[in-house]
């Protein structure tokens, strides 16, 4: 114990390797980014032009749209899947004899390529030869009803940013079905046999004695995939990319269109928005969802 | 007491049998059926599956037409292969050492290096990169369009979330273990290396799987940092074939087959370590 108070045995270098990478490719180009959305910039040299880039950035049409669509995304994606996956979960924990395969099933579409998903189910949405609609008139036949079905990602209105929304739940239930099953499993089964004493119906176990208990879970479920909600780009840019026109076009996706048209201190100034927006809506939801939390 | 008990166990069974059939056709219709549709369409010619229906192929070409991608174009696929799997393997070999230690001597040393570190993490966690800044600094240091740039800028996204899991199970291992190596006179990087790396291969392993699968699928970063036809990986070969097959969707399913295999084969061989890794690691963060 002695040694201890002379040296530590546990060596600060450990810090090193970690630190130097994380400061020179996150730290330093995100302290950079509030200083570079103020230029015009060419990633030669850069002249300084204040908040034009913001001004110019808010002022176009297309970015309300874009925001519009990034809260939406965020809001539906990881709405459905908290309720989803609880169901899911479940359902998975009550003793049935397909519970491996259907964990299994579940889980698989988080392994594969998201551009893989965006294309295959892109086609599988297409209006006119698409798989989906060609099952909706065939089950709208059997009622005797007639109908097009809906222009998934062709709509010129929400509907395409909800579309890709949909896929993104379909590939993103498991984990959170699995962060769940977790947090069920850690439950004791005290809670449940007492209740069951106090002749509490399945269903009232479910509402007075899962949810309550499986909060923590919960809340990093919902604050994982707000977060991935907020910055996701590639499913997007796989099903749409960002169209028809703007409709679809998220915060990412409009920095990356601005990026590749070389406008980089505009993108950049961008990203410092889409830094502004996610940090002013994560922290104060996860400090509100942390005091919520109950003790076990 | 008894007579409701076995009541509500016979309820139960009796649900149990409806459920598991919903359940399983659900999943069919819902999980399997994309994926079928993505394997019959592989295995057609191209005017069958230019008609993009679910009927099965009059003839399997599967194994001719993911010949036809990997050569295709100068074996562009084969050479994006290669790619991939040199920024997987590096980016999750450094990714692991990395992330282990720095979460060590997070948990071990309680300090106000650990304060800021803990911060920096759970930030890092949240905000987006920021991504025209880094690729000038990239450019500084010449590693813009080089996959040992690509490597770095991987270990440096994934750090966060692979400290957070190092650090909760270094948690779970007792101090007394650091105690009695360091009386014998091992500390600093020793301690690490020879005595509690070892006793991370459970976490590790899981670590390897979720930033494989990470990494493997990455589509964004490669995207901005790793540009040039050369430096292409398979996620990028997908897109690319978005347009060049736009008439062969043979081909076009084919590509995303191939790319599908290797998580596919991964998820067969590991399929109980990944779902008890996953959890073990989620529930805590």
């Amino acid at each position: 114990m002695k040694k201890k108070r002379i040296k530590s045995p546990y060596a600060s270098s450990l810090y090193w390797p970690g630190g130097v990478i994380y400061m020179v490719l996150f730290f330093i180009p995100t302290v950079l980014s509030l200083f570079f959305s103020l230029t015009r910039w060419t990633l030669q040299d850069w002249e300084f032009i204040g908040f034009e880039n913001f001004t110019l950035y808010f002022s176009e049409e297309n970015l309300r749209i874009g925001f519009r669509n990034t809260i939406i995304y965020a809001v539906l994606t990881s709405g459905l899947k908290v309720i989803f996956a609880l169901y899911l979960a479940s359902f998975l924990s009550s003793k049935l004899r397909a519970t491996g395969f259907i964990r299994s099933v579940l889980f698989f579409p988080t392994l594969v390529s998201t551009i893989g998903v965006g294309i295959t189910f892109s086609v599988l949405m297409n209006p006119y030869e698409g798989v989906i609609n060609a099952a909706l008139k065939w089950v709208a036949g059997l009622f005797g009803k007639t109908t097009d079905g809906p222009g998934w990602l062709i709509d010129p209105n929400l509907l395409p940013i909800v579309s890709i929304a949909l896929v993104d739940v379909w590939k993103g239930v498991g984990i959170a079905t699995l962060i769940y099953i977790a947090g069920m499993a850690a439950i004791p089964r005290d809670y449940y046999e007492a209740s069951s004493i106090d002749g509490a119906s399945t269903r009232q176990q479910f509402y007075q004695v899962t949810i309550p208990l499986v909060r923590p879970a919960m809340f990093s479920v919902i604050i994982l995939s707000f977060v991935g909600g907020l910055r996701s780009f590639d499913l997007i840019w796989a099903m749409t990319g960002g169209g028809p026109g703007f409709i679809s076009d998220v915060l990412a996706s409009i920095n990356y269109k601005q990026y590749t048209s070389g406008y980089y201190g505009l993108s950049t100034a961008g990203n410092v928005i889409l830094f502004v927006l996610v940090s002013i809506l994560v922290f104060p939801l996860s400090r509100y969802l942390n005091k919520k939390e109950v003790v076990m | 007491m008894f007579t409701r008990d076995k009541g509500l166990k016979s309820k139960t069974k009796y649900r149990s049998i409806w459920a598991d059939i919903i359940g399983v056709v659900v999943t069919i219709i819902v999980f399997i059926l994309p994926f079928y549709f993505l394997v019959v369409n592989a295995a057609k010619s191209q005017e069958e599956s230019f008609r993009l229906n679910m009927s099965p192929p009059e003839k399997w070409l599967l194994f001719q037409n993911i010949a036809k991608v990997i050569s295709d174009y100068d074996w562009h696929v084969l050479n994006a292969t290669k790619n991939s799997l040199v920024l997987t393997i590096f980016s999750v070999f450094f990714l692991i050492i990395i992330s282990g230690m720095t979460g060590f001597v997070m948990h071990r040393k309680r300090d106000k290096v650990s304060g800021v570190a803990n911060f920096l993490v759970l930030t890092a966690l949240v905000i987006p990169p920021a991504i025209v800044p880094t690729i000038w600094v990239l450019q500084r240091i010449g590693l813009y369009k080089t996959l040992a740039g690509m490597i770095a800028i991987e270990v440096a996204y994934g750090l966060a979330f692979a400290i957070l899991i190092f650090r909760n199970f270094i948690g779970t291992i007792p101090k007394e273990i650091d105690e009695a190596a360091i009386v014998d006179g091992c500390t600093g990087w020793n301690l690490y290396f020879r005595i509690i790396f070892p006793l991370l291969k459970p976490v590790s392993i899981t670590i390897g799987i979720i930033s494989t699968a990470a990494v493997f699928n990455d589509f964004t970063n490669p995207l901005y940092y790793l540009p040039g036809d050369e430096n292409a990986t398979l996620q990028q070969t997908l897109f690319a074939y978005v347009s060049r097959y736009s008439t062969q969707y043979n081909l076009l399913f084919a590509d995303i087959l191939y790319i599908t295999a290797f998580p596919l084969l991964a998820f067969i061989f590991f399929n109980k370590r990944i779902v008890s890794g996953m959890t073990a690691g989620s529930i805590k963060g």
